[in-house]
């Protein structure tokens, strides 16, 4: 994959930045407005699947390693299933052992807040991971035989 | 109850789409229309004319509280959404295997198995 | 305190562990997964004769929390998947060295053992969709791990229609939601029965049950819902044929018709829907007794033989649950549905045994003599003793030869046919009893028998890794014949008696 042109270069290079902060937001605050760890980890995912798009397989790799992709997809899921089996240690599978805190802030709702950016880790490493795994077959040859196939 | 009959209809027509299309994309295609007709009728299940995000405050009387609407198939749909992606993606990636090994899509070309 | 979730808990923390550190230690697939097996299948054999337990998760209480619940009838399919489970690990270590992406396979199986255990400890109707899904999304990924045309195109037909069971199954369970207003399965039991009990079904009620027993029926390849079973199952690598063979298709299939039909559904005497039910049971039983009984002689290729004979078999499960039902839904007597569906649950445990079994035969087979075509072998005895012997036993016992555990549970399915005044239904499975003995008499003869020829004159023996997992299981194809007062009193009366108490059921989840 080369990427696309200088433009689309350019803007990407500068929005992805921020698409990654705003989807860090939607995590970090999904237990107290909409959001939450699969909305904001699938916005993180997106900014890199863009910069894929834009800039081509070596940028995208650099920036986010396929490893580490996978080291996020697994330790996700494992940080999620450690906050049910903290619970375990209470009596119950996922009971929250966590304070509640004060409703409002950010430092609430017990263990909310840490499923989510477990969820977050998997899901943005699960994403990237299924979108590298399709856009890894030959691209070009790929696109001429959709074009065969459909006309 | 209208809503209800034409979600059966687009069922139907994904399910014509897996039946009847050769394409193998074009069945997978017929699938998701199928999944996602399930998730409308999901949908449509909770939804409430008029109704209120369901979120309870001080001061809410008993006829308010009855105006909310339900947030569980809401729940289910994000997660029938998320199993739907994976599914989706597994269809996906099958297809293009099937494409390098055989050079085509046409289900009656690549089918050596007897069922 | 208990540790039902764990069931669930330790498969997945297997599947995540093992791809991420197999990226630097090659064997973490074959550790882990012998090591979590294990672990489960002592639990779920130490669990033999425990009170029937329920789990809150999060300590929130019904009606807001997710119920967990393991009963007779859970510890019945949890021995079976974690035990069958786990012998197929350790037939794997050897037979899959073949292939690459080891940690993959094994992470994969682990995921399909959690969906297994969770949709049978699930009481939520949604979380029982959900490890469903869990379960069939590994199995198509498995069914095609060898990446070949044929394991392709296997792979691709059952996810196609596994997707439309799955598709049908949330169908219904949205309609039971819209109805009941819950989730869970006890409250929606007791919504069902307080509201819609008597003679008539609420239409939509029936529309769902509909739709759950065709998508559980094609997830168990009911006739006419077979169709990608003998595709799916001979592609699959050999331990994969097993467990599918042998654990999901009655996980996944005939398990989730059971806890759905009896309990929250509930065969009530004079409700002619429950009958309508049960006709339909009994009905795709018959035709799968007899359309993969029938279509199994006329196959050359070991493993799809095998895999018509699973249609076949399951179809006798089938049999003992659909009368067991009938027998129910008509008011009849109710020792009488506790034989029926104690023979169907006993040959549910014994065809788990045996067929497992002759699946991880035939890749040992297939790997000693590099082929799956019974035309092109003979004398297997002579090279293969004791995979020789181990199969030449499991075909004896699901073929129903005395004394070995197959013959008793069709006879008490037969037995109970009779009772309950079926006597077409039940020449029927007689005659297609007879049927199962010529393919197998087929299977023996070519393979096991004669003079040794073609593929098998260059055979050896497999190594010990593979061969022991044949013996247990084996023995337990003898231990079931002989030692059934063990067996029945401990485990299979247990599950009778909580699938047929629906009430004990709603009493224990709701408290």
């Amino acid at each position: 994959m080369k990427g696309m042109t200088l433009i689309v270069r350019t803007i990407t290079d500068f929005v992805v930045a921020f698409i990654v902060v705003f989807g860090a937001y939607i995590v970090l605050y999904g237990h107290l407005t909409p959001g939450g760890g699969f909305a904001g980890g699938v916005i993180i995912a997106c900014a890199f699947i863009l910069l894929m798009l834009a800039q081509g397989k070596e940028v995208a790799f650099s920036r986010f390693g396929e490893k580490t992709a996978h080291v996020l997809d697994s330790t996700g899921a494992l940080v999620f299933l450690a906050i049910g089996g903290v619970g375990l240690t209470a009596g119950f599978f996922f009971k929250n052992v966590f304070g509640r805190g004060e409703p409002f802030r950010l430092l609430s709702s017990g263990m909310i807040l840490p499923a989510n950016i477990a969820i977050a880790f998997k899901v943005v490493g699960s994403l990237y991971l299924v979108f590298t795994a399709l856009a890894i077959f030959r691209r070009r040859s790929f696109r001429s035989m959709i074009e065969d196939e459909l006309t | 109850m209208t809503v209800y009959f034409l979600c059966a209809v687009l069922l139907m027509m994904g399910l014509y789409c897996l039946v009847a299309k050769k394409n193998i994309v074009k069945k997978v295609i017929g699938i998701v229309i199928m999944d996602y007709a399930v998730n409308l009728y999901l949908i449509i299940i909770g939804y409430k004319h008029g109704g209120l995000a369901p979120i309870v405050e001080p001061g809410m009387n008993a006829q308010t509280l009855g105006r909310f609407v339900d947030p569980l198939p809401q729940a289910l749909v994000l997660t029938s959404i998320v199993i739907g992606l994976g599914v989706l993606s597994l269809m996906v990636a099958m297809c293009i295997r099937m494409y390098e090994k055989h050079g085509t899509f046409d289900m009656s070309q690549i089918s050596k198995l007897r069922g | 305190m208990n540790l039902v979730p764990l069931y669930v808990a330790i498969p997945l923390l297997a599947a995540f562990l093992i791809p991420l550190l197999g990226m630097w230690w090659k064997k973490s697939g074959e550790v882990l997964a012998t090591l979590s097996t294990v672990l489960l299948s002592v639990m779920a054999i130490a669990s033999i004769g425990a009170p029937a337990v329920v789990h809150h998760m999060g300590g929130w209480p019904f009606p807001e929390g997710i119920a967990i619940v393991s009963d007779g009838l859970a510890v019945l399919l949890l021995i079976a998947v974690n035990v069958v489970g786990f012998l197929c690990v350790i037939f794997s270590l050897k037979y899959m060295q073949e292939y690459t992406g080891l940690p993959k396979y094994y992470g994969l199986f682990m995921l399909m053992i959690a969906g297994m255990n969770g949709v049978v400890v699930s009481g939520d109707l949604f979380n029982l969709f959900v490890f469903l899904e869990i379960a069939s999304i590994a199995s198509y990924a498995l069914v095609a791990f060898g990446v070949e045309a044929d394991e392709l195109e296997a792979g691709f037909k059952y996810l196609v229609l596994g997707s439309v069971a799955s598709i049908m199954i949330l169908f219904a369970v949205g309609t039971v939601y819209a109805v009941t207003g819950t989730l869970n399965m006890a409250d929606a039991a007791r919504e069902i029965a307080s509201r819609f009990g008597g003679p008539e079904m609420n239409p939509a009620l029936l529309l769902a049950a509909a739709f759950f027993l065709m998508g559980f029926s094609l997830k168990a390849a009911l006739v006419p819902f077979h169709a990608w079973l003998p595709d799916a199952h001979p592609s699959a690598p050999a331990p994969i044929s097993a467990m599918l063979s042998g654990v999901v298709i009655k996980s996944l299939g005939i398990y989730a018709i059971c806890r759905i039909f009896f309990h929250v559904f509930g065969f009530a005497a004079g409700n002619p829907s429950s009958v309508i039910i049960a006709n339909a049971m009994i009905a795709f039983a018959i035709l799968s007794i007899v359309i993969g009984g029938l279509l199994a002689i006329g196959q050359w290729d070991l493993k799809r033989l095998l895999a018509y004979s699973s249609i076949g078999q399951i179809g006798y499960v089938m049999l003992g649950i659909g009368i067991g039902a009938r027998v129910l839904a008509t008011g009849g007597a109710r020792s009488l549905a506790a034989l029926a569906i104690l023979g169907g649950l006993f040959h549910l445990i014994n065809h788990a045994a045996f067929k497992s079994l002759l699946f991880l035969s035939s890749g040992a087979i297939q790997q000693a003599t590099g082929t799956r075509d019974m035309k092109r072998m003979g004398g297997l005895k002579e090279r293969m003793p004791i995979t020789a012997a181990t199969t030449n036993l499991a075909a004896l016992s699901i073929a129903g030869v005395p004394p070995f555990s197959g013959f008793w549970s069709k006879l008490v399915i037969i037995v109970a046919a009779v009772k309950a005044g079926h006597v077409v239904i039940s020449s029927i499975a007689i005659a297609m009893a007879f049927v199962t003995l010529v393919y197998y008499v087929k299977l023996q003869r070519e393979v096991l028998f004669g003079a040794v020829r073609g593929a098998v004159e260059k055979a050896r023996e497999v190594p010990a890794v593979m061969y022991v997992p044949l013996i247990i299981l084996a023995v337990v194809c003898v231990g079931f014949g002989l030692l059934y007062p063990v067996v029945g009193a401990r485990i299979l009366e247990p599950a009778t008696d909580a699938l047929l108490n629906g009430a004990e059921y709603i009493k224990l989840v709701l408290g």
